[in-house]
């Protein structure tokens, strides 16, 4: 069992304060770490991976601190967000050179590499490849020692769906081999079909912590905003406010069209076609205005 | 405290980078203009330790220093991929002494080689003048590694700040004012290259102990102060 505990920790920048007191314990298992851009959440990967000191509290490994203890990384495995490595290498000999500095040998690496299924392209220059065999040569240096604990830090960025895939499913199996595996993204479709648990991060702060079925409820039950054009604005709203799933409507004259506020989102997007369709109303436009990222989360951090 | 897979690693980006034509331009550039110097003026023992202290000495060796010395980490840490180096258990003082051998060789191999061969062209080591600014350029290689190392480690500008240290403080200043004479590395190379050319064709500005306790404490200084730096530094993401 490998645990990270970070304990009311936070780091700062100067006047900026990237991660404000937050305590989380990421344990086995896929943990997602979600938030939108700018969250703190390569700050606090940062931080787990013992590149960032705390500014307060701590930040451990099964109980021994992460910061300036070169040991702990007999443990853990860090596969870095930024593109940047040792581009004059072929795939192989960076992967050589990763397991020797952890004292292993060209079979651990030749291990790793069949893992990530890079062996095809092993001998070409790393400057050659690919965002998404760049991201599996990585894995491979992070688990040529067979780490217990996996930081991954926005490892899907750019990555085309069959990449993405791959990659999941490598994740998870990693996961259910009872690794400590912890990434993050700021996209929810991700997290949710990887992470069995998710921490949620907001403007520094932990927002949420939970599995992704709740978090998921959190979000869609958060009222919706949608902006909506129609053929009889004035009919459709009247039409519209008689039903509970609706809690508000302007009449937006400047912009021609409706905002509405919907409170039962499931049952609003069965009734808004319907009503229309009774009144003999067509529907020009129908788009959420609020389903930004930051909202959602922002609606999160309310809860 | 060596680890030869830090120091594969270092050899290749150095060596390995366009900026590497410059360690093998300005070592190019001396032997043929000694060869041109030879053919013109034959043997002169003050012609050859004029050539020899005013470019390889003052301008090839700092500034393969300053190539070698902030190549062996500076662009690791610009870019984010010495992670991947910090990231292993291995001391962060291995890292760093190992960069510096690296880094000290190659200076070496680059301008210590290059000023004997172009010292046994101009006058064939006549009054030892070719052995002295090896000598020098050996010991100095040394210095300018530690210092530039520590100036990698700490600037992103590294490049940019040893320039400016070679070139302008060692060589304009240190030939203008007196006092920076003391704090020049070229001098405290000079001290040693002093005792043993012949009589009055090196002169250097520092004695010879204060030279050898200045490069001692410059060295030791610098590599202690660079190793303590990558313990601490730190990675900011990218956000």
């Amino acid at each position: 069992m490998t645990i990270i505990d970070i304990d009311h920790t936070s780091r700062w920048f100067g006047n900026v304060v990237a991660v404000n007191d937050v305590t989380m314990r990421i344990g086995p298992g896929v943990t997602g770490l979600l938030g939108p851009n700018g969250a703190g959440k390569s700050t606090l990967i940062n931080m787990m991976g013992g590149f960032l000191a705390p500014s307060t509290g701590t930040v451990t490994l099964d109980g021994a601190p992460i910061w300036r203890n070169e040991q702990v990384y007999k443990q853990i495995g860090v596969v870095p967000e930024r593109e940047a490595m040792y581009d004059f290498l072929t795939g192989r000999e960076f992967v050589v050179a990763n397991a020797e500095l952890h004292g292993l040998d060209a079979a651990d690496a030749q291990r790793a590499l069949a893992t990530v299924e890079m062996e095809y392209a092993q001998d070409r220059k790393i400057s050659t490849y690919s965002k998404g065999m760049r991201q599996r040569v990585k894995m491979a240096s992070a688990l040529v020692h067979d780490p217990s604990v996996l930081l991954l830090d926005e490892p899907f960025n750019g990555m085309d769906p069959r990449q993405r895939m791959q990659l999941m499913d490598l994740l998870r199996r990693m996961g259910d081999e009872g690794r400590t595996v912890l990434f993050s993204s700021h996209i929810l479709e991700e997290v949710e079909q990887l992470a069995s648990h998710i921490e949620v991060v907001v403007a520094g702060r932990h927002a949420a912590s939970g599995d992704f079925r709740k978090i998921r409820r959190l979000m869609t039950d958060r009222p919706h905003r949608y902006l909506i054009r129609s053929s009889d604005d004035r009919a459709l709203a009247a039409a519209l406010i008689a039903d509970p799933s609706t809690a508000g409507i302007e009449v937006d004259l400047k912009e021609g069209a409706l905002r509405i506020q919907a409170v039962d989102f499931g049952r609003f997007t069965e009734l808004l076609p319907q009503v229309a369709r009774a009144h003999g109303i067509r529907l020009l436009t129908v788009s959420p205005s609020d389903e930004s990222l930051e909202s959602v989360f922002s609606y999160l951090v309310a809860a | 405290m060596y680890n030869p897979t830090v120091a594969r690693l270092t050899y290749r980006a150095l060596l390995g980078r366009r900026r590497a034509l410059i360690l093998f331009a300005l070592p190019a550039l001396l032997i043929v203009i000694s060869a041109a110097v030879r053919g013109f003026t034959g043997v002169d023992d003050k012609v050859a330790a004029d050539l020899l202290g005013g470019f390889a000495l003052a301008t090839m060796v700092p500034l393969i220093g300053v190539i070698a010395g902030t190549g062996a980490i500076g662009p690791e840490i610009d870019d984010g991929s010495i992670v991947y180096l910090l990231s292993k258990p291995v001391k962060r003082p291995t890292i760093i002494l190992t960069k510096l051998i690296v880094a000290i060789a190659v200076t070496m191999a680059f301008s210590a080689i290059p000023t004997l061969i172009a010292g046994f062209i101009l006058n064939g080591n006549g009054q030892q003048i070719a052995v002295a600014y090896t000598v020098a350029a050996l010991v100095a290689s040394i210095a300018y590694s530690a210092l530039f190392l520590l100036l990698g480690t700490v600037s992103r500008h590294a490049v940019v700040f040893g320039l400016v240290y070679a070139l302008i403080w060692e060589s304009l200043f240190g030939s203008l004012v007196s006092g920076a004479k003391t704090l020049s590395v070229q001098q405290w190379a000079l001290a040693l290259a002093e005792k043993v050319a012949g009589q009055g064709y090196v002169d250097a500005s520092v004695g010879l102990p204060t030279a050898v306790v200045l490069l001692i404490v410059v060295t030791v200084g610098a590599t202690a102060y660079a190793g303590q730096k990558l313990r601490r530094l730190t990675l900011a993401g990218e956000e």
